[in-house]
């Protein structure tokens, strides 16, 4: 009897029949793909993309060069150095990140002790040059004034938390 | 012999020992702030209170004699609450200002709150908010976070011996200062950065530049002065960027001068780091080749008793032996290291190292000093006069113009006729001693007031078995490694008058400085002048060939101090551009030459050097030395004595290359704009 069960499917295409229902079925129901770059899924608010040196709101750079993220950074991607502003505060003269050899890791955000080197939600940054990845102070900083909005709204989101 | 339980182990400690003693003999931490073993005892940080059994509350263990029978805990309920307590009245008024601390991971507050603090505040006051004092151009203060340990200001009266900082006020509104705003006056005021548990008190030139972490560390000595402080060279890439002071109880304790400690930045200014040589009146550059091949062609050609050699101040045991070696094959005589002409000569050895080293100072009890000012030569055997001074029975006299000391001085007169009037007061002592300084030596009767001074501390009973009282005291790093090696000339040889008079007669043609700034480059005359050095100072303006060689930091050598004791410097960081290593240098000129020197290694040429000289083989060991005659008994020109160093901060051509060293000496000339002390004041129309 089994012969005949095969042969009676087999002949009516029921598979094929059953497996086009699912692809019909699916036209009708909502897509689960994107059509990156014009749509973007959801990310955390503790999504670690390209790093951003913030400012207080008066426009100050908050950076004070203590080094913590230099000292903490797992793979030596950060380099600073420092010396006394003309005003006297301690800043840094150079902050360079080569994030050709960042791992994400976010360590650099949670040592900083007043919220300047941060990485933000943006993951779009590949560039079309090695050296254009070897980010400077003023690349940062111009990050960190591009997202300002996104990232302080992300801190406030995830302040509870911490 | 008190004995007593410190956590159940019992030790014994010294009479006169202090409980906190007792606890680091028994191998037990006491956290301290304001105790520090060679200042006087204060006891008001509190921080090193432990439980003293049948005593009602905790006591202050720095402060309390250990006696016999006490029972101490340090890790008791009691003692923990007690400094857990202490550590929270501290951090009160200190801020939580670590990220922009320069003390920041190598500062007492930070680790022992760390290990013995509370984890939280319950202040929720203000803190109290202290003006930041000027104290000069080397140490920067941030008055906020002072804990009031005032281990700053004993170090000042005690050790550095000038009474200038002090508190103002009291409780909550005490303030440490120097009362009127001024630069501190001491040659030792970077130590107050070391001495100092918290950020209060930071060097002005290394601020914000480094943290302890990122620097590579090495053990080194310095090479500025004669004295050969041990030192600690933190270096970042290829910058020096720290000096700090590495303990020797023999030569410098924990203390170092700040000229060695500042005059760092010297070193990435004004260096050779190339090879130069001079066309048409200009110095061009050009490579090792060419200017080793100038050098060796102008060699072959010149006959070796018109060349010359002198060797400068900062130059190291290799590169004057490989020099020495290089002159000797041509056949010259004519080689120097006394640039400015001391009356020393290395047939004894006794006649020119500091017999009695700087730790035996501690054993004398009277002490003559002749034509020196040991604050500006060597200001840490100064600070080990001053500390013989503070036990009692020190008698110190000097010959020579008024000393500005930092101890009681009799003042017997200004010129060498005063030497022989102290000689009862000598013979009196028990342990008399006498130190000549370069001010009475490098005078054309040099010689003879050496052989006075020499026959003086015969008389004086300073020269016994145990006991050997007569001192050189150097200025120059390389000095007693150019004696050590017979750097001076053969016979019929010339010395450094000599030969800058052969220089103007045209006698000499060729003239090999090895880092010698100090003679009169004008009194060169035509001859061919090759510089061998690492900064461009008064010897490379008038060379004709430059050949750039490394600074005391960035080679492997030998130095002698003036005590004669060998040490070892190490590299720290590699020389700039194409500056090599000294001794390489001349072995490379040796085979251009055409007579190879024979080494090839550096082990090879110290193997050499200790064979010929046994001495220098006995590294951190001052091997006693043997009296015997020296000086020659001649007329003495009754002039007063002139001291050699006037400007403390640039005796040298890495301290005139330091802004850091600019900028103190232009304050202590009062002459810096700015500076509350310098300038003009009011009454100045």
């Amino acid at each position: 009897m089994a012969f005949l069960d095969r042969g009676a499917r087999s002949l009516l295409l029921s598979e094929l029949v059953s497996g086009l229902a699912l692809t019909f079925r699916h036209m009708f129901r909502p897509a689960v793909t994107l059509n990156y770059p014009y749509e973007k899924g959801p990310i955390s608010p503790r999504f670690r993309g390209e790093h951003a040196l913030r400012r207080y709101a008066s426009g100050e750079e908050r950076c004070i060069a203590c080094k913590l993220c230099e000292a903490v950074c797992p793979a030596l991607a950060i380099t600073i150095e420092a010396e006394p502003r003309d005003d006297g505060s301690r800043r840094t003269t150079r902050y360079d990140i080569d994030m050709t050899k960042c791992i994400y890791c976010g360590f650099c955000q949670e040592a900083c002790p007043v919220d300047a080197i941060v990485e933000g939600p943006n993951f779009e940054f590949a560039t079309e040059t090695r050296e254009e990845l070897f980010y400077n102070k003023d690349k940062l900083l111009s990050n960190g004034d591009r997202w300002e909005a996104e990232i302080a709204n992300n801190l406030a989101l995830d302040a509870p938390y911490r | 012999m008190p004995k007593l339980t410190v956590n159940g182990i019992e030790v014994e400690t010294p009479p006169g020992a202090t409980v906190l003693q007792a606890c680091q003999m028994a191998g037990v931490e006491v956290p301290h702030f304001c105790f520090h073993e060679r200042l006087a005892i204060a006891g008001n940080c509190r921080m090193c209170l432990v439980e003293q059994e049948k005593a009602s509350k905790p006591v202050a263990s720095c402060a309390m004699p250990a006696a016999d029978g006490m029972v101490i805990h340090t890790d008791s309920d009691k003692a923990k609450k007690a400094r857990k307590g202490v550590m929270e009245f501290l951090l009160i008024n200190h801020p939580l200002d670590c990220p922009i601390c320069d003390q920041g991971g190598e500062c007492d507050l930070q680790d022992q709150a760390m290990a013995y603090g509370f984890d939280r505040g319950r202040f929720e006051e203000n803190k109290r908010a202290v003006k930041d004092k000027e104290l000069g151009p080397l140490v920067k203060t941030s008055m906020n976070r002072c804990i009031h340990c005032t281990r700053c200001i004993r170090f000042a009266t005690e050790i550095a011996g000038v009474e200038e900082m002090g508190a103002t006020g009291r409780g909550e509104s005490m303030e440490i200062g120097t009362y009127v705003e001024k630069a501190l006056t001491s040659e030792l005021s970077g130590n107050l950065v070391d001495v100092c548990p918290v950020g209060a008190l930071t060097s002005k030139p290394f601020a914000f530049v480094a943290r302890p972490w990122e620097m590579k560390k090495i053990e080194s000595v310095d090479a500025l002065d004669a004295v050969g402080s041990n030192i600690r060279i933190d270096a970042r890439g290829s910058q020096v960027l720290r000096v700090l002071p590495r303990l020797n109880e023999d030569i410098n304790e924990e203390w170092i001068s700040d000229k060695t400690r500042f005059a760092i930045d010297g070193l990435s200014r004004r260096r050779l780091d190339r090879p130069f040589i001079r066309k048409d009146g200009k110095l061009v550059e050009v490579s090792w080749q060419d200017a080793l091949e100038t050098v060796a062609s102008m060699m072959k050609r010149i006959p070796g008793e018109r060349m010359a050699a002198v060797a400068g101040d900062l130059v190291d045991v290799e590169a004057m032996y490989a020099l020495k070696a290089l002159m000797g094959s041509f056949g010259s005589g004519n080689i120097d290291c006394r640039p400015v002409g001391v009356a020393l000569d290395p047939s004894v050895r006794a006649g020119y190292l500091f017999n009695t080293t700087i730790a035996g100072i501690e054993q004398a009890d009277a002490c003559l000093l002749v034509g020196t000012n040991p604050r500006y030569e060597a200001a840490l055997v100064n600070a080990r006069i001053r500390k013989r001074y503070l036990k009692t029975g020190f008698k110190v006299a000097a010959v020579g113009p008024k000393l500005d000391a930092t101890f009681p001085v009799e003042q017997l007169g200004e010129g060498p006729e005063a030497i022989d009037r102290w000689t009862e007061t000598l013979k009196a002592a028990k342990n008399p001693m006498v130190i000549i300084g370069q001010g009475a030596l490098a005078r054309p009767d040099g010689a003879a007031i050496l052989a006075r001074v020499r026959k003086l501390a015969e008389e004086t009973g300073m020269i016994r078995e145990d006991w050997n009282g007569f001192n050189v005291l150097h200025t120059a790093a390389a000095q007693v490694g150019g004696l050590d090696l017979g750097f001076v000339p053969g016979k019929g040889g010339r010395d450094t008058a000599a030969i800058l008079k052969g220089c103007e007669a045209g006698e000499i043609e060729l003239v090999y400085l090895l880092g010698a700034d100090e003679i009169d480059t004008s009194r060169l005359g035509k001859a061919f002048v090759v510089y061998q050095g690492h900064h461009g100072d008064a010897g490379a303006k008038r060379a004709d060939v430059i050949l750039p060689g490394a600074a005391y930091t960035e080679k492997d050598a030998i130095y002698v101090n003036t005590e004669g004791r060998p040490q070892l410097a190490r590299r720290a960081v590699f020389p700039p551009g194409d500056a090599r290593e000294d001794w390489k240098i001349l072995r490379a000129l040796s085979d251009m030459a055409g007579k190879k020197l024979p080494f090839d290694s550096l082990p090879q040429l110290r193997k050499q050097i200790v064979e010929a000289h046994p001495v220098i083989g006995a590294v951190d060991a001052v091997t006693p030395a043997a009296w015997g005659n020296f000086g020659k008994e001649g007329p003495v020109d009754p002039a007063a004595f002139v001291y050699p160093i006037e400007d403390f901060y640039r005796t040298d051509a890495i301290g005139r290359a330091s802004p850091t060293m600019a900028e103190c000496a232009a304050v202590k000339a009062g002459v810096a704009p700015g500076t509350p002390m310098g300038g003009k004041t009011g009454t100045h129309g």
